[in-house]
């Protein structure tokens, strides 16, 4: 892939984190941590690996993306919205009374294919939508986005062997392992330290990469349907707050809300970054 | 569509389950993008034909009924008519929060068929009754709730909902039942009730096997020179109130019969309509806020005094009852 490819990507995303920061600051609500650290991935999909048409979201042939960790909504809106799906200015209506935009994704907005928030619900619908694709000999694939916290949900596993056992090689399940939950650290409220194994185990086919890489993303989710007869899994390897030093690998910002100063200091290291790029 | 709801004698011995599977398999084959997904249940609801007939359009997900209703969202999201299958004990409960949300609040047209529902699995014990399942169903924005009451609406039924284009709950019954309708005119219609059966004196309603019994409870008011409107409330969502404020103001007393708690269900979607609109007496006979003990369905119907001859009895102490 192209050096300059890549920087566009990385600039993009700088971007769309200044756009999540500020839909959550007028807001005065959301999920930042999350939306930090899985902005990267959801960039990685959008601009490059998955097949889309933002000009036709309900286009037949289209890659299927399904939130599963949909409390990191903002980071999603931001990413269809600059994507195309829909008019920036609608993000300027998140958090206001009866704002298309809801606290986590619902069908009501172009390009979001289920309405998510529970957890633990997005991979038996991906199998669901992998499976059909199977059947009917289309090349259309399938990514689901989890979080490493949702990974206590039983479903999840339900899915899983199902996954494995209908072979459904044109699905990708990623985990958004930044390490912490909303009650800390993951390994402290209820250890999931064996991710790769346990995946493995259960007959999917398991990487991993550094989630903020976007070489590293784009890479890895465009080649994985090469390997044949498995479900694939990423292991993600990311930040919660990835991009603004105070938010980062710090719990309080699950689904803290920036304060004024907050707010200038975080958008300030961002542009300083973007900058540096240009 | 040539399908068998009863045998030559003219006594059925056909359950609706079998009904559906079988006018579903023919459909089926007309009609590639129709699924059926099942957890380990192909034979308590008779989809073994169905799966070795048309393997491709059959998924089995094991014992996981939250995923086999998030597979069936996935498999409508991709344009298949989607009919996901079990006892309607477990469907109403393990995998509820995948109905609400994958399906209802999604707006995926999956269609949960619930067999063996109410109390058909009497003597397995609470674990295996569905006595919630339509206080439960209903209340999802979207979701459509249905109870046929016998083989021929099982067959208009199925019919009818290959091509309907909302999420559907749908209960039957483990047993082969009576049949109410001999012919196949205007048996099912979405939201409309059937009356069964004309009557002022007062109005019987029912929903699945308890329609047959209230038809039966008529019969017994009529020697004793009592007429009862009967209805068939075979969809409990979308709820036909015009039907109901209708019988209130005709009949001045409403008997509900159903196999559900006396909680949620048909009598409270009835009592709803006409607190609101046209109050008169009425008694909602079905199981009291208890685990249901355990017999045979028979013996449960006549315990908690959903016969013919119960609803009868019922009838005539809420006559006493109406405003003269």
């Amino acid at each position: 892939m192209q050096k300059n490819k890549i920087e566009n990507l990385n600039t993009k995303s700088e971007n769309i984190r200044k756009r999540i920061l500020q839909i959550i600051f007028a807001a005065k609500a959301g999920h930042t941590g999350g939306s930090l650290s899985s902005v990267d991935i959801l960039t990685a999909l959008y601009f490059e690996v998955m097949k889309t048409d933002p000009s036709n979201p309900d286009w037949k042939e289209r890659d299927r993306f399904i939130m599963s960790k949909g409390h990191s909504v903002e980071a999603l809106y931001c990413v269809l919205s600059a994507a195309g799906y829909f008019e920036d200015a609608i993000l300027e209506t998140y958090g206001n009374f009866n704002s298309p935009l809801a606290g986590h994704p619902t069908r009501k907005i172009p390009g979001i294919e289920l309405n998510s928030g529970a957890l633990g619900h997005g991979l038996s619908v991906g199998t669901g939508m992998a499976l059909a694709a199977k059947r009917d000999a289309s090349l259309v694939r399938v990514f689901v986005l989890m979080g490493d916290g949702e990974q206590g949900e039983g479903s999840i596993y339900e899915a899983a062997m199902a996954a494995a056992h209908y072979k459904l090689s044109n699905l990708t399940a990623i985990i958004d392992r930044n390490q912490l939950q909303i009650s800390g650290n993951t390994e402290d409220v209820m250890a999931i330290n064996s991710i790769y194994q346990r995946w493995e185990s259960l007959g999917w086919h398991v990487t991993e990469c550094d989630g903020h890489n976007l070489y590293a993303l784009c890479n890895q989710l465009s080649n994985m349907s090469q390997i044949p007869d498995k479900p694939h899994l990423l292991i993600a390897h990311t930040i919660k707050g990835k991009g603004v030093s105070f938010m980062e690998n710090n719990v309080k910002w699950h689904h803290g809300v920036p304060n004024d100063q907050q707010f200038k200091d975080a958008l300030k290291e961002i542009d300083q970054r973007l900058s540096l790029t240009i | 569509m040539e399908i068998i709801t009863k045998n030559k004698s003219g006594i059925n011995s056909i359950p609706c389950r079998q009904v559906f599977t079988d006018s579903l398999l023919q459909l089926a084959q007309a009609d590639p993008g129709i699924m059926v997904v099942t957890s380990d249940a192909r034979g308590s609801v008779t989809l073994n034909k169905f799966a070795d007939t048309l393997p491709e359009q059959f998924v089995e997900v094991g014992i996981a009924e939250q995923n086999a209703v998030g597979i069936g969202a996935g498999l409508a999201a991709m344009g298949k008519k989607v009919f996901v299958c079990g006892p309607a004990c477990f469907y109403s409960t393990r995998s509820l929060e995948q109905v609400k949300v994958d399906v209802a609040y999604s707006q995926y047209p999956v269609k949960i068929i619930g067999v063996s529902g109410g109390v058909s699995y009497g003597a397995l014990g609470s674990s295996h009754h569905s006595l919630h399942d339509i206080a439960a169903m209903r209340t999802f924005p979207g979701m459509s709730v249905f109870l046929p009451s016998d083989n021929v609406q099982t067959l208009w039924l199925t019919q009818m909902l290959v091509n309907y284009d909302q999420p559907a709950y749908v209960r039957m019954g483990r047993g082969a039942v009576p049949l109410i309708y001999h012919n196949q005119k205007a048996v099912f219609q979405i939201g409309k009730a059937n009356t069964l059966k004309e009557g002022d004196d007062i109005c019987l309603i029912g929903t699945g096997e308890t329609v047959y019994h209230c038809l039966q409870a008529a019969l017994i008011l009529e020697k004793d020179g009592i007429q009862a409107l009967v209805l068939d409330m075979h969809t409990l969502k979308p709820f036909d109130t015009d039907a109901v404020i209708k019988a209130a103001k005709l009949t001045g007393a409403i008997l509900t019969a159903e196999e559900h708690s006396i909680f949620g269900g048909l009598g409270a979607a009835v009592a709803e309509t006409i607190a609101q609109h046209h109050p008169v007496p009425m008694k909602i006979s079905g199981i009291p806020d208890e685990n249901a003990i355990h017999g045979s369905s028979a013996e449960i119907y006549n315990h908690y005094g959903l016969t013919a001859e119960s609803l009868a009895a019922s009838a005539k102490i809420l006559i006493k009852r109406k405003t003269r």
